[in-house]
């Protein structure tokens, strides 16, 4: 029985530890989405936070330092992402492609220049991380929980403040929070600076929490699976956590299932299990289970008339 | 507007162009001399490894045809107003079509057969991986860049479990197919000039780089000259036009796709059939996102592409060989270059644009 508890515990521990970085990612590429602009580069945003956050770390010895950098440094991918696709009104999901594709190739460039560690960072010692608070080897670092409060304080903030309103409108029809005599720039900026802020976090969980380092590609598609989860989740922030919370059970059960033969099944491929997000992600957009419908203006430039 | 003109028309397809990748290269400078090294000296090696030799002009093309894969089936897909993100993903299936068909016929036909058929197989496969997203977009509604980028992921997952535990060769520690038997090769560039008297160094180059050359005018022939080309470009402008002149839209968004997948999926003829000899891992390496720059900076014409695919390919060989001489420097660097292009190519094409208009009324004033 006790080790029933403890597994069921362990895994519990495991599957929130997975998709912390995942909801934090979530509830920031929410804001962006629900104010009308795409972000495929949450996954370039995440990397390049985690890369400035354990690099930052390193040099400073100051794992807060690190949390500062990655907020920074996920904010200018942010800004960048809005000028091109808010003030130039540049198509949103190139943006969010070359975001990624710089993401992964800077972080390299600058990790092999500045530790010669072939992209990595040197390994970060206990101080320069952020450590489990109060429970033994459940990884319950600060920022966990700080995932944990950000579902809830997204959710007030979409549904419940003139701020939120304000930008669920300009995600349905910008046109009219235009004449309402409300800058539709300004709010798509803040939209994408909290983006930002969200996905900075989520890097610098993965580089100085959840590991004691930045390797290359870290972020290995959780960009994405968070992208997932948001549609999964309907644009919804509670939704999506739970969306984020399956994917992160999916991963943390294939991690446990390697090479374990199942009784009547044999043993199950763990690829498989790693692609579910992808292809409940594909189902549910299909329309198969449920309809997941994107704020109406997602992924239009808006131009004002002359 | 300000009382600026529109630019006319060959400052719009060859200025603008021009002045997009200058910024991405200025960019590059400034990211090179943060990391402390000189951005000309650097460019100097960058040239030098690219062209400098028969051997490293043999290499920039064997790049250069991937490239123009990718970029050809990006460029299809954006005709007709499709966003393929999954060239990756078609790309990989392909080169399993193509490696399936080797693998299962390559000790029963000669060459003159096997080539073909893989080709085809390549191409299918890599349709069919294509075809999916296409379909599920025109009959279910889902939205074809978040269905592409998933299955980018899946084309990865499959690939990883058939090379793991189904295609893996007996007794082999690494995930890759037996090799190819001789039929199931496609001759290299260097041999089949000897076989014509024509001396060259030896190099990954192969006889892709024709079956490129043939996409670009099988693309170019296709979308400007045939009936299906032109309903294409229609439905990329205007559904609605499309819809009234007679075009099924969700039978255009599947030719479309398909081509653009069997067009990436020939990626895999290129780096399985004529160089690795067997199904390996990771073999896509990227050529699928980079055919989207290659796609916007060739402004997703023929001719455009084959120019922007030069130059990526001469960046992916020449990145190497400065990674070499510059230990500072990582092949990545070629990454980050990529990246800037569709940033600024792509994204923030239009911010040049008032610059110029301003430069042009200037002078026409």
């Amino acid at each position: 029985m006790d080790d029933l508890v403890s597994l069921v515990f362990l895994t519990l521990a495991a599957t929130l530890r997975v998709a912390t970085p995942l909801v934090l990612c979530a509830m920031g590429g929410l804001f962006s989405e629900k104010s009308g602009i795409i972000d495929v580069g949450l996954e370039g945003k995440m990397l390049m936070a985690a890369f400035f956050a354990a690099a930052t770390s390193a040099v400073t010895g100051s794992a807060w330092a690190g949390v500062a950098a990655a907020i920074v440094a996920a904010e200018v991918m942010a800004l960048l992402h809005g000028f091109a696709c808010i003030t130039h009104r540049g198509n949103q999901v190139v943006s969010g492609v070359a975001i990624n594709i710089i993401a992964a190739g800077l972080t390299v460039v600058w990790g092999t220049a500045w530790f010669n560690r072939g992209g990595q960072t040197p390994p970060l010692v206990e101080d320069q991380r952020l450590l489990p608070l109060l429970l033994p080897n459940a990884g319950d670092n600060i920022l966990v929980y700080a995932a944990l409060l950000s579902v809830p304080l997204t959710w007030w903030i979409i549904e419940r403040t003139r701020f939120g309103l304000r930008l669920r409108a300009v995600g349905e029809m910008p046109l009219a929070v235009d004449t309402a005599g409300i800058s539709v720039p300004w709010l798509r900026y803040r939209a994408v600076l909290l983006c930002g802020l969200f996905a900075g976090l989520a890097g610098a969980y993965l580089s100085i929490a959840q590991n004691a380092g930045f390797s290359r590609d870290m972020t290995a598609g959780q960009g994405f699976i968070a992208l997932a989860a948001i549609i999964f989740g309907k644009w919804r922030p509670f939704p999506a956590f739970g969306a984020c919370l399956i994917f992160g059970l999916l991963d943390a059960i294939a991690i446990r299932l390697q090479g374990v033969r199942v009784p009547g099944v044999g043993e199950v491929p763990v690829q498989l299990i790693q692609a579910l997000p992808y292809l409940l992600t594909v189902f549910l957009l299909a329309g198969f289970i449920g309809r997941a419908v994107a704020p109406r203006a997602a992924g239009v430039p808006y131009q004002k008339e002359h | 507007m300000n009382g600026r003109r529109p630019l006319p028309a060959w400052a719009e397809i060859a200025v603008l162009p021009l002045v997009n990748i200058a910024l991405a290269f200025i960019t590059v400078g400034i990211i090179v001399r943060i990391i402390g090294v000189d951005p000309l000296h650097a460019l100097q090696f960058l040239v030098v490894g690219a062209i400098g030799s028969s051997e490293s002009i043999g290499y920039t093309l064997y790049y250069t045809t991937n490239f123009i894969f990718t970029g050809l089936a990006v460029a299809v897909a954006f005709h007709a107003g499709l966003f393929n993100i999954g060239g990756e993903g078609q790309a990989y299936i392909g080169g399993l079509g193509c490696g399936l068909a080797i693998l299962a016929f390559d000790r029963y036909l000669p060459a003159p057969l096997m080539i073909p058929l893989a080709i085809l197989a390549a191409a299918l496969f890599g349709a069919a991986w294509a075809a999916v997203p296409a379909w599920l977009q025109a009959w279910r509604g889902s939205h074809i860049v978040i269905t592409t980028i998933m299955f980018n992921f899946l084309a990865a997952a499959l690939m990883v479990y058939l090379m793991v535990n189904v295609l893996i060769a007996p007794g082999s520690m690494t995930p890759q197919s037996r090799n190819f038997a001789a039929s199931g090769k496609l001759p290299s560039m260097h041999d089949t000039l000897a076989a014509i008297g024509i001396q060259v160094a030896p190099s990954a180059l192969n006889l892709s780089i024709v079956l490129a050359v043939l996409c670009c005018i099988g693309v170019w022939v296709f979308l400007w000259h045939t009936p299906w080309g032109y309903a294409l470009r229609t439905m990329g402008h205007n559904p609605e036009a499309a819809v009234y002149g007679g075009t099924n839209l969700r039978h255009m968004t599947m030719l479309a796709m398909c081509i653009s997948g069997g067009l990436a999926g020939f990626v895999g003829v290129n780096e399985l059939m004529g160089v690795h000899q067997r199904i390996v891992l990771d073999f896509p390496a990227g050529y699928g996102f980079a055919g989207i720059a290659v796609a916007l900076m060739g402004r997703s014409h023929p001719v455009g592409i084959v120019l922007a695919a030069l130059l990526f390919g001469a960046l992916q060989q020449g990145g190497a060989e400065l990674a070499f001489e510059i230990p500072t420097i990582t092949r990545e660097m070629v990454v980050v270059i990529q990246g800037l292009i569709i940033l600024f190519s792509g994204a923030l094409v239009n911010m040049p644009r008032p610059w110029l208009q301003r430069l042009f009324t200037l002078r026409g004033s």
